[in-house]
């Protein structure tokens, strides 16, 4: 019966050749400013380099925004609220997020290879996800700006808030962005934005944008800078609004800062997800799943399903098939379009993620089948670089199990019964996202009202979609973004 | 378990679901691979060598016949370097003409059988075009299962019906034709019943299994392709015997026929990526494989009244 193919040693490998994307296209400044009432201004306080991570190449040098800096963006953001985008009308404001969001997808590739530099994502990522979905953000929000009176339940149209502050995390710099910004501007605030000190040069491409589209000055302002910029923006008294995406410990600081005060906060925050794989999954999709909960975006998502929970009976096929799967994912050159696991972000992050894992090695062992697993690869010499990573035999009280690593490894615990699954999931401080397998539907409503978790995903994981509201349970912040629940933090 | 119809549905049903839209994307996902330089040069011959080159039509003559068998021994005549394609694919009444044009050539005959494409015929008829055929020299007989028996149920009649055209492949001196098993996964619907079929054909002996006879649209399909290279990955996974796959009707382009070799690389990998075990059932395609194939070793594109038309 068992047939040895005689070609299979001879046939020389498939390889794919190398094929990058050019760099061509990007023009990038030796350093920036910030924009501030619709120009740039050269900040007070000092600057910063931003590098590409798959290189640590300086990329760029980016002004440090002081809190003068920070007040005079508030106070444009103020002006330009009071005067101009305040009492504009819904239809006219919708004109101009329809020029961004048109804009957006005529420079697509070009903030797409920006995107990639700066933050080590393949480009595949940034060109099909990152890019497009942000222009969707703007597209869909502009078709609620004539529309507010019907976004929310009561009386008559709803008023815009003031000035909102907003932070933004460097997994996702632009997307992000537009998950803030868009929201903002339909209900008719304006926005002082702070990106993530590692990845501020497509925030500062979308300023470049908003005057294109003449965005009256002062609607969208973007202050570069680390921890302290964006600490005098939420602390700022006449900020009306903050809203912050990022880690659970920055976020319980922006919590007591703005306690006592009147300001709205949306906060999102960080996620420790179950995949939970069952018996009758479909398995091939299941494991394509798993791959792409923890390692698009080399795990950097706040919603990754970090822990994969799977059923006992078919626990060792699932794995075999993963492991499988992972030896054909291609690790590398961010540009290149055959890319699907880049850069991390920072040495910083990369510190993090290896001493996690060092203490996940020593948590599970190396008995019964425990143990971490990563495919043959070869990772490149400069920048920063972890391998797609799985650790077997992983319970509930290792800290890998717990906290929440922010990078491409995953832990991988057994349940038997749907009551275990749902346990196991709901025991986290957190309570960002879930995916469920099966081809039960009943056992998918089932779960689906068991988790509590803000998205739960059914056959699929890391989908998103303008429409649909994103945000957390528990730590894992509060607030909705996204779909007309996104318009309601941005309205009083 | 293939006793009956019952317990080749409890095996057949038990077997992973397949989520259609997962399926999909994975499937497009493949296709976004950039394939360029040294590896589209390298994909190109592989394709070429991985042709069935189709004529199955009403008109077909010897002429025509004799025309493909000479355009498949030597693809593109101003270049020695150009691989052959892996075999001529016609009605079994063709088969004696095809086998005297290509000579031993190494290009195969493949016969399509069995009451081609409906498969609407009296067992015993099926059986005597597939004795027809192998007689007349046929190296591949291409057979088709019975969708109406497969969508009712009845299991164990299509088994049957694989073992016995595979019993009708063998030749008096002991060796046997090489037998493809066509679903037309046009007409099964589902990517569950794609799998299901892909099992029941390769648990009946089938050498290779194929997705469409061309007539049916649609014809083959990237997810289809998928779902049935995981099949035979799984299968030998399982009982160590490798099975080929052929994509057939609908891959016009080499940029269509580099995304199904992709897809080969990464779902089954390397051991596949041969004419043994993956074939493109296909008319149209050889041209537009010689036509990237002559612009990537002289930078130009040149018209299509440069290649022969056969």
């Amino acid at each position: 019966m068992v047939k040895v193919p005689e070609t299979a040693a001879s046939a020389p490998l498939f390889d794919y050749a190398p094929a990058p994307e050019s760099r061509a296209i990007v023009d990038i400044r030796s350093s920036y400013g910030l924009f501030v009432d619709g120009e740039f201004v050269d900040g007070q306080g000092s600057s910063f380099k931003t590098v590409n991570p798959a290189t640590e190449e300086v990329l760029s040098e980016v002004a440090e925004a002081s809190d003068a800096d920070v007040d005079a963006a508030v106070k444009a953001a103020r002006r330009a609220h009071s005067r101009v985008w305040g009492r504009m009308s819904g239809r006219e404001r919708a004109k101009y997020l329809y020029r961004i969001a048109r804009i957006i997808q005529e420079r697509a590739r070009e903030i797409a290879v920006l995107e990639t530099l700066d933050n080590g994502k393949p480009i595949k990522e940034s060109r099909d996800v990152d890019v497009p979905t942000a222009a969707a953000h703007f597209f869909y929000y502009a078709g609620w700006a004539d529309k507010l009176e019907y976004a929310v339940p009561g009386n008559g149209a709803p008023q815009s808030l003031g000035v909102a502050g907003q932070v933004i995390p460097w997994n996702f710099p632009l997307l992000m962005l537009a998950w803030k910004i868009a929201p903002a501007l339909a209900a008719g605030n304006t926005v002082v934005l702070k990106p993530a000190e590692t990845t501020p040069l497509t925030a500062l491409l979308f300023a470049e944008i908003c005057q294109q589209a003449d965005l009256p000055p002062g609607v969208v302002n973007i202050v570069t800078g680390a921890g302290a910029t964006g600490q005098a923006l939420v602390a700022h008294p006449d900020v009306d609004k903050v809203a912050f995406t990022g880690s659970t410990e920055v976020g319980r600081r922006i919590a007591r800062t703005v306690a006592g005060t009147d300001k709205k906060v949306t906060l999102e925050l960080g996620g420790k997800a179950a995949n939970i794989v069952f018996e009758d999954a479909p398995v091939d999709q299941a494991v394509e799943g798993i791959v792409t909960g923890i390692f698009f975006n080399q795990g950097h998502v706040c919603c990754a399903g970090s822990r994969l929970l799977v059923q006992e009976s078919v626990a060792e096929e699932v794995l075999d098939r993963l492991k499988r799967r992972m030896a054909t994912l291609r690790v590398g050159d961010p540009l290149d379009k055959n890319t699907d696991v880049g850069a991390i972000n920072s040495a910083e992050q990369l510190a993090r993620i290896t001493e996690l894992a060092r203490v996940g090695e020593d948590e599970v062992g190396t008995t019964g089948g425990a143990g971490r697993w990563s495919p043959p690869c070869d990772l490149p010499e400069r920048g920063f670089w972890f391998p797609p990573t799985v650790f077997t035999g992983v319970s509930q009280a290792h800290r890998i199990a717990r906290e929440e690593i922010f990078g491409p490894v995953l832990s991988v615990l057994t349940f038997r019964t749907a009551t275990e699954a749902v346990e196991k999931a709901n025991n986290t401080p957190f309570g960002l996202s879930a995916g469920v397998w099966t081809e039960k539907g009943s056992r998918i409503l089932w779960m689906a009202n068991q988790l509590r978790a803000g998205v739960v995903w059914a056959n699929t994981f890391n989908k998103f979609d303008p429409t649909s509201p994103f945000g957390g349970y528990k730590e894992s912040g509060y607030g909705r973004e996204g779909g007309r629940h996104g318009l309601e933090g941005y309205l009083k | 378990m293939t006793a009956s119809d019952a317990s080749l549905r409890r095996f057949l049903h038990g077997l992973p679901g397949v989520d259609q839209v997962g399926c999909e994307a994975r499937a497009a996902g493949l296709g976004t691979r950039s394939i360029k330089t040294t590896a589209k040069a390298q994909a190109l011959d592989l394709a070429i060598r991985m042709v069935d080159l189709t004529t199955l039509e009403g008109m077909d003559t010897p002429g025509k016949v004799r025309a493909l068998a000479s355009k498949a021994m030597r693809p593109d005549p101003a270049d020695p370097t150009c691989p052959a394609a892996a075999a001529v694919c016609v009605y079994p009444d063709m088969v004696a003409t095809a086998k005297d044009a290509l000579g031993d050539s190494g290009v195969h005959v493949a016969a399509v059988a069995t009451a081609f494409p409906s498969g609407r015929a009296a067992l015993d008829i099926k059986l005597a075009d597939t004795r027809d055929a192998v007689e007349a020299g046929a190296d591949e007989i291409d057979m088709v299962i019975d969708r109406g028996a497969f969508l009712t149920g009845r299991y164990l009649q299509v088994f049957e019906e694989i073992v016995a055209v595979r019993e009708a492949c063998a030749r008096p001196d002991g060796t046997a034709a090489h037998l493809k098993v066509i679903f037309e996964t046009g007409e099964l619907q589902t990517y569950d019943n794609v799998r299901r079929a892909s099992w029941l054909a390769m648990m009946a002996g089938g050498d290779f299994i194929k997705t469409s006879t061309g007539k049916v649209q649609p014809a083959a399909t990237l997810p289809v392709t998928l779902v049935m290279l995981e099949a035979v990955r799984d299968f030998r996974a399982q009982t160590g015997r490798m099975v080929g796959v052929k994509p057939a009707g609908g891959i016009r382009t080499a940029k269509d026929a580099i995304k199904y070799l992709v897809m080969v690389n990464e779902v089954v990998g390397q051991d596949w990526l041969d004419p043994d075990w993956f074939r493109f059932g296909a008319s149209t395609l050889l041209n537009d494989l010689l036509m990237q194939r002559t612009k990537m070793t002289t930078g130009r594109y040149s018209g299509p009244d440069y290649f022969t038309l056969d």
